[in-house]
């Protein structure tokens, strides 16, 4: 049973880069513009209370459903106009982006601390250890993640830590099936052999050669597993059982809009974009992290 | 009569490396001609530019490339399939990943003939048989039902060798084809295409740098080097009166039993092949010849001794 | 082969039953289910009614063993909300979201193979460019906002589709191109390197020694050996994709399982609930050893031994 083979995240990873000429160009640009949609995003997320034109939570059903700059009548208060209930949606957007990378940081934080504990254990030690972390993997891919997601949030009553641990306790494998791939790699190059034989212990062997190695690849795992998350909670947010209203999550508005959408598009599009530009730029960054580090993520 | 293959003045360049700088050979019906040289002269290129199986970023360009007359260069790459495992075949240096691990061996080789002759399956199945046969094959009927991961290099290659033949092709290339495999396994395929060639009487290209090899069974020898052929001739004459410094050297690296002593060193080369680029002239083994000269930094002619042998030196015949 | 499959299968029973009691677990996640079912307005007496009547009072490792030992019989117990077998309500909306699913895994192949191909074959081109561009754009699409757009373009501005609901083959066509976007960039990606590795291969330069057509190089000697993994992949796809499915069922109004189970969760339905994971989780282990199978009818190496 090979869960590298089966499991689409890494498979993804696995696709042979070339290093010729004519791509490093447009690649780098692209790594370029993930990293400005993301240093963005992150300041947005960092300074939102700052930022925020107007309160996010403040409604105002005298200024229901006004349209955003580039439309005829827009209101020069409201540069992206205002939802059903009459709240600026630009301050709404900035303070989704806040919650998005809120979301997607802690998710990946607690996933890669499952994941990458499990893999490491199993690729370091093999056997039936081993064995065990491949059977967790292989079980965690055949349960539905939006479903099981959706049944604890709703039996539980949603919250952003509720969401959190959740989605981490789901989103571990491809951290598990990328450490514990290069763990095995590293642990069979010469140097690490030589610090066996040198009699260093099992503690520091990991430590000090096993980690450092695979922390490139790790660090391409997060970015894709933060957009990943952050995907996910709108889908969840959108079915609404993610964040709780009144907190303005991008996939929420997008579920709030869906009523008036027929008669105002723009009021679906600004948060999809949204949600869309900043997953891109995210995988952006990975895609030219990856490149960065010359690695190939899964064997 | 016209040669089966002629290659005149053949260049290859992958960017900016130049592969093959100028090499001239032709091989006639019924001859074996070897092509020697060390690793990375140029002699795979050579063969694959003839086929047009360059790999992705070669270019080859050439005064003339002629498979019976007909000029390959003109050729578009349909006119070129069709000539390719038909009249011309190729055998390679690989056995272990040349074979198509997805389908039998039946099926590889029963497709060439289908392909070219437009034979039933049931016809093709039989030549195939009987190919396998003659390569030394035995239960060739079990081995055609087989994939290509349950039979041993030697046995790849003798399908590979069957394979090319499937059509009756007037010229097979060789590209050390032997290199991979067991020294007894070897000689049992050289031996193989030697009498195959001897018994189909097909023009033979044999490309290999083991030049024990080359004395038993080539009829005439073009050494490589850098890219250049720079020296020609028939067999007995290149291992009896070698022109070129670097033929020379060769030979001397060869230990021949009994007429070497114990104990006595072998000749060696000194110095390894420079890597050559654009807007080289002159000799490209002056570095490392015990004769060079200033004179060596100009375009060297290529010098006649006698009517079937010519060398690229500036030293006289 | 044999101790192979033999294997395989351990394992996946050993997966279903593993699932088996996260579902369980899962659903006891809320504390007292008797209160939830009883609700708001219920006395004691009618939770302790409620408790007795579902038999909640027993001991939870009694409860769980009597409700796998039915479920592996397919008896998965009576939905609360609709009084109906819950193995009759989800055979009933299984075939919604299986032909959603098995849409989505058409298109998405008849779409990730050809620009996979291509853009191997033209590997390091703008067409090749542009493909993987195009993978990158699908991979950041969220798949309930691409149905919403396209509901507003195809259903609404142009009315060449319809909104919801399941009358005909037609409403199953955005649905389930939306679904093959989740799966396109990944299988287009796994095809176009597995397309330039097996280019790149030996035994297609003996192909072309051999003079056989394009064509042929291309499809039956490339593509053969490329499809290996984009067949195991494909099978999981279809698999994520069954289970993705709730998001785009909920979208356009179609009544699969996705939708039962969305419906469930909103109503503390639990036998449903865990139900429909198992069943969605016994579908994926079933999948993976069908896309095994597959693979070691594509690649006789796999066969041997």
């Amino acid at each position: 049973m090979s869960v590298t083979a089966t499991d689409p995240g890494s498979s993804v990873e696995s696709s042979p880069r070339s290093s010729r000429g004519p791509r490093r160009g447009w690649r780098s640009a692209g790594t370029w513009f993930g990293a400005v949609i993301v240093g963005i995003a992150a300041f947005c997320a960092i300074f939102a209370p700052l930022l925020v034109p107007h309160d996010p939570f403040a409604q105002d059903l005298g200024k229901r459903l006004l349209v955003p700059f580039w439309m005829d009548g827009s209101n020069p208060e409201h540069l992206l106009g205002t939802d059903q209930l009459g709240r600026d949606y630009l301050s709404r957007l900035i303070w989704g982006c806040r919650i998005s990378m809120l979301i997607g940081v802690t998710v990946s934080f607690v996933s890669g601390l499952i994941g990458i504990t499990l893999g490491v254990i199993g690729g370091f030690l093999g056997g039936r250890a081993d064995d065990a972390v491949l059977f967790a993997i292989t079980t965690r891919l055949s349960l539905p993640v939006v479903l099981v997601a959706l049944a604890v949030v709703g039996l539980l009553g949603s919250s952003m830590t509720l969401l959190v641990i959740t989605l981490g306790l789901l989103l571990w494998d491809r951290f598990a099936v990328v450490s514990r791939a290069t763990t095995m790699q590293v642990r069979n190059l010469d140097y690490v052999a030589a610090a066996w034989c040198a009699g260093c212990s099992r503690f520091r062997i990991l430590t000090r050669e096993v980690l450092p190695n695979i922390a490139s690849h790790l660090v391409v795992v997060a970015t894709l597993e933060i957009a990943l998350a952050i995907l996910l909670e709108a889908a969840l947010s959108f079915l609404g059982l993610g964040v709780p209203p009144p907190l303005p999550s991008w996939g929420l508005m997008i579920a709030e809009a869906k009523d008036y959408m027929f008669f105002s598009p723009w009021i679906i599009m600004i948060p999809g974009v949204a949600l869309f530009v900043l997953v891109l730029g995210i995988n952006l960054l990975g895609d030219g992290l990856r490149d960065q580090f010359g690695a190939r993520t899964a064997p | 009569m016209t040669a089966l293959l002629e290659v005149d003045r053949l260049q290859v360049q992958f960017g900016a490396t130049a592969a093959v700088r100028g090499a001239s050979l032709s091989v006639a019906r019924g001859e074996t001609h070897c092509l020697v040289g060390e690793s990375g002269c140029g002699k795979s290129v050579t063969a694959l530019a003839v086929m047009n199986l360059l790999a992705r970023g070669g270019e080859r360009k050439a005064e003339r490339l002629a498979f019976e007359g007909e000029d390959l260069l003109k050729l578009s790459e349909r006119g070129m399939a069709r000539l390719r495992g038909n009249a011309m075949a190729m055998i390679f240096q690989e056995p272990m990943t040349s074979l198509n691990p997805a389908y039998t061996v039946g099926s590889q080789m029963t497709e060439v003939l289908r392909r070219h002759k437009g034979a039933s399956q049931r016809a093709a199945t039989d030549r195939a048989a009987d190919l396998l046969a003659r390569v030394g094959i035995t239960a060739p009927g079990l081995r055609l039902g087989q994939f290509p991961h349950q039979l041993s290099g030697g046995l790849r290659q003798r399908v590979m060798i069957a394979m090319a033949l499937m059509c009756e092709p007037k010229l097979l290339i060789a590209d050390e084809p032997t290199t991979a495999l067991d020294v007894t396994v070897q000689a049992q395929i050289l031996r193989l295409l030697a009498g195959l060639q001897r018994d189909l009487g097909l023009g033979l290209l044999l490309i290999t740098h083991d030049l024990g090899i080359v004395a038993r069974v080539a009829t005439r020898v073009s050494v490589m080097y850098a890219g250049e052929v720079v020296e020609s001739a028939p067999t007995a004459e290149l291992f009896a009166q070698p022109r070129h410094p670097y033929t020379q050297g060769l030979l001397r690296c060869v230990p021949v039993p009994g007429k070497i002593q114990r104990d006595q060193p072998l000749g060696a080369i000194r110095g390894t092949v420079p890597r050559v680029g654009h807007g080289f002239a002159g000799c490209a083994f002056r570095e490392r010849c015990d004769f060079a000269d200033e004179t060596c930094q100009r375009t060297i002619p290529r010098h006649s001794a006698g009517a079937t042998h010519d060398y690229l030196c500036r030293l006289p015949a | 082969m044999l101790r192979f499959l033999a294997r395989r299968l351990i394992v996946a029973l050993l997966v279903v039953a593993t699932v088996m009691t996260l579902a369980f677990i899962l659903t006891r996640l809320s504390g007292d289910l008797a209160v939830s079912i009883a609700g708001p307005s219920a006395t004691q007496a009618d939770v302790d009614a409620v408790r007795k009547a579902y038999g909640l009072d027993r001991p939870l490792l009694i409860q769980f063993f009597d409700w796998a030992g039915r479920a592996v019989t397919g008896d998965l117990g009576e939905s609360y909300f609709f009084k109906t077998r819950v193995a009759t309500l989800i055979g009933e909306r299984m075939p919604v979201t299986l032909t959603l699913g098995l849409t989505g895994l058409v298109i998405a192949l008849a779409v990730s193979l050809p620009l996979g191909i291509l853009a191997a074959v033209r590997e390091n081109t703008a067409f090749d460019r542009i493909v993987q561009v195009v993978a990158l754009l699908g991979q950041a699409m969220p798949s309930f906002w691409l149905g919403l757009l396209l509901m507003i373009l195809f259903g609404l501005k142009l009315g060449w589709l319809p909104i919801s609901g399941t009358d005909s083959w037609e409403s199953y066509i955005m649905p389930g191109v939306v679904l093959a976007f989740s799966a396109i960039p990944a299988l287009t990606r796994l095809t176009r390197a597995g397309m330039i590795q097996a280019m790149g291969s030996d035994y297609i330069r003996t192909a072309r020694a051999k003079g056989l057509s394009r064509a042929s190089i291309l499809l039956k000697h490339a593509l053969r050996n490329a499809a290996i993994p984009v067949v195991a992949i494909a099978a999981v796809q279809l698999g994520f994709m069954l289970g993705g499915s709730i998001v785009i069922e909920q979208v356009f109004a179609l009544h699969g399982v996705g939708f039962l189970a969305w419906e469930s969760i909103a109503k503390n339905d639990f036998p449903v609930v865990q139900s429909v994971v198992l069943v969605l989780a016994a579908i994926y282990v079933l999948l993976t050893m069908l896309a095994d199978l597959m693979n070691a009818v594509l690649d006789p190496r796999l066969r041997g031994a």
